[in-house]
């Protein structure tokens, strides 16, 4: 750790002061122990805005060590900026390797998808989050939501659910879908694609969210019971794009449209880089 | 048989004024009560304090044999939305102005662990129709509705789940006569037909006629008068309730 240090000039590893860095640790050892539920913690100022991950890039700076392997990814590119001013600052601030690679990685910060290949035991996804309450827009008052999720009362998320199946026919929400984990919390799934939801099923990586704006933390160990919200007679079904990519050619990843000409033209392709990369070997 | 909702001594002041003033009430099974009296009486604060919404500084509440003050939060809410019904003299209080009216009426049920959503439009195309609503209007939000189909919605939303015990805060009060009428009409029909036990607050005393079975008078947050309705109204004994029943205007 001392190499890193010194090539950092004197800042600490990673960025954070340890004080910190123990006190997110603390929180994130809380939201392990009560899967789901939100834990408060004091977010520092980090360089870089609200909304471009200060909440994720915070549980990063605690979890990381000298020894592991960072992949950054935005929407599931490792090339896009929010994806890449992060590894680079990691890289300046700890000195550790980086990947762009899902299999090498040991912590992977995320923003908005879970990668296409599955995890493995040993590895620590962190999301971004934005708004960590999932039953924000349906209740305004923050201590009541508090108290909603102490009663485990969530006629409210189901409603919404209802509603939106009386007015589209479907569920509508295509991206952050809420989730019951472990039978017990209503969990905002950061706005991943629906897609996405059945992979944070009994997971075999650690699951860490972090909210930086709204400072709070939760998490899901590996193997939770992870269920997305629906009636019975409606279960979840997760929408995917009928074409296949037009790089690799896959059909069962998820998908960004583009808009490839000024006529109207549109190409499907994967959203997860290194996937799509991996296809085309 | 025993009663179903039981107070006693119920004491609560806000400041130096007393809103209630050692009151006693018991309602029994499938009983209708109403509770009239000038603003000011206390009536509206008995009403949230039987229904447990704030707590007398002294005095008991018991419903079907528990104690509703001992009671935990979850507790309280698990009986206001299966065994209790709570209708707002404003229907907007009481309804959710961002959902369809399927789903106001939907929620209680979503509340009590149902999870098929087509048993929960059936329930609710039903209630609809019970309170005189076209169902085919299930999906529209409650805004789309006049101020008495509001009101008609609400007493659905409240009935379906079928509880034993509904709070009416001023159910008519801000709608026309005629509107009043319908409504008064209809919640008795139901009261009757679902064995319902009601309590009910009003300044109306004609409303108080036609529903009650019984009338409590309240003044300064004392009970003044209390018997069945008729014997109350035509032969009121206390002053208070002989110059509130020589008040009411005749069309």
């Amino acid at each position: 750790m001392s190499a890193a240090v010194q090539e950092a000039g004197g800042y600490n590893f990673a960025y954070l002061d340890e004080a910190t860095k123990r006190m997110i640790r603390r929180a994130i050892l809380k939201g392990l122990a009560i899967p789901g539920h939100q834990i408060p913690f004091g977010a520092r100022e980090m360089p870089l805005p609200y909304g471009w991950g200060t909440g994720g890039i915070q549980v990063t700076a605690s979890v990381l060590g000298p020894r592991d392997r960072l992949k950054v990814i935005d929407q599931g590119a490792d090339d896009t900026t929010n994806a890449v001013s992060i590894r680079r600052f990691f890289q300046r601030v700890a000195g550790v390797k980086v990947t762009t690679r899902t299999a090498e990685a040991t912590v992977i910060q995320t923003r908005h998808r879970i990668p296409e290949r599955p995890l493995t035991e040993g590895q620590v996804l962190v999301f971004q989050v934005p708004m960590p309450e999932p039953l924000f827009r349906l209740e305004p008052r923050l201590a009541e939501t508090r108290r909603l999720h102490a009663l485990g009362d969530y006629s409210l998320a189901q409603l919404r659910l209802y509603e939106d199946i009386a007015r589209q026919g479907e569920t509508g929400s295509s991206y952050n879908h809420p989730v019951m984990v472990n039978g017990r919390y209503l969990m905002s799934p950061s706005p991943i694609p629906g897609y996405d939801n059945p992979k944070l099923h009994r997971s075999a990586a650690i699951l860490l969210f972090g909210a930086g704006r709204e400072k709070k933390i939760y998490a899901v160990p590996p193997w939770t019971e992870v269920s997305s919200l629906d009636f019975d007679d409606h279960p979840f079904r997760p929408m995917l794009a009928a074409a296949p990519c037009a790089f690799c050619g896959s059909r069962d990843s998820y998908k960004d449209e583009i808009v490839s000409d000024d006529r109207g033209g549109r190409v499907f392709v994967c959203s997860d880089t290194d996937h799509c990369r991996e296809n085309q070997r | 048989m025993s009663a179903l909702l039981e107070a006693d001594g119920l004491r609560l002041r806000f400041g130096a004024a007393p809103a209630l003033d050692g009151v006693s009430v018991a309602i029994w099974p499938g009983e209708v009560v109403a509770v009239v009296g000038e603003s000011g009486s206390g009536k509206s604060t008995l009403l949230r304090a039987l229904s447990g919404q704030i707590t007398a500084d002294a005095g008991t509440v018991h419903y079907a044999g528990q104690d509703v003050l001992a009671l935990s939060e979850a507790g309280r809410r698990r009986l206001m939305r299966t065994e209790w019904g709570y209708v707002h003299q404003n229907a907007r209080d009481g309804l959710r102005l961002g959902v369809s009216a399927g789903g106001n009426v939907g929620e209680r049920l979503m509340a009590a662990g149902e999870r098929r959503y087509d048993s929960i439009r059936e329930v609710a195309a039903h209630w609809m129709e019970r309170v005189e609503l076209d169902p085919s209007r299930m999906d529209e939000p409650p805004r789309n509705f006049s101020g008495g189909m509001q009101q008609r919605l609400q007493i659905a939303r409240c009935l379906v789940t079928e509880p034993r015990l509904v709070f009416m805060d001023e159910p008519t009060g801000g709608l026309d006569v005629s509107v009043q009428a319908r409504l008064l009409d209809l919640i008795r029909k139901l009261a009757k037909e679902m064995g319902l036990a009601v309590f009910l607050v009003t300044h109306d005393i004609a409303a108080a006629r036609l529903l009650a079975h019984r009338i409590l008078v309240m003044r300064r947050g004392q009970v003044v008068e209390e018997g069945l309705a008729d014997r109350v109204l035509d032969d009121p004994r206390h002053p208070y309730t002989q110059l509130l029943v020589s008040s009411v205007l005749a069309a």
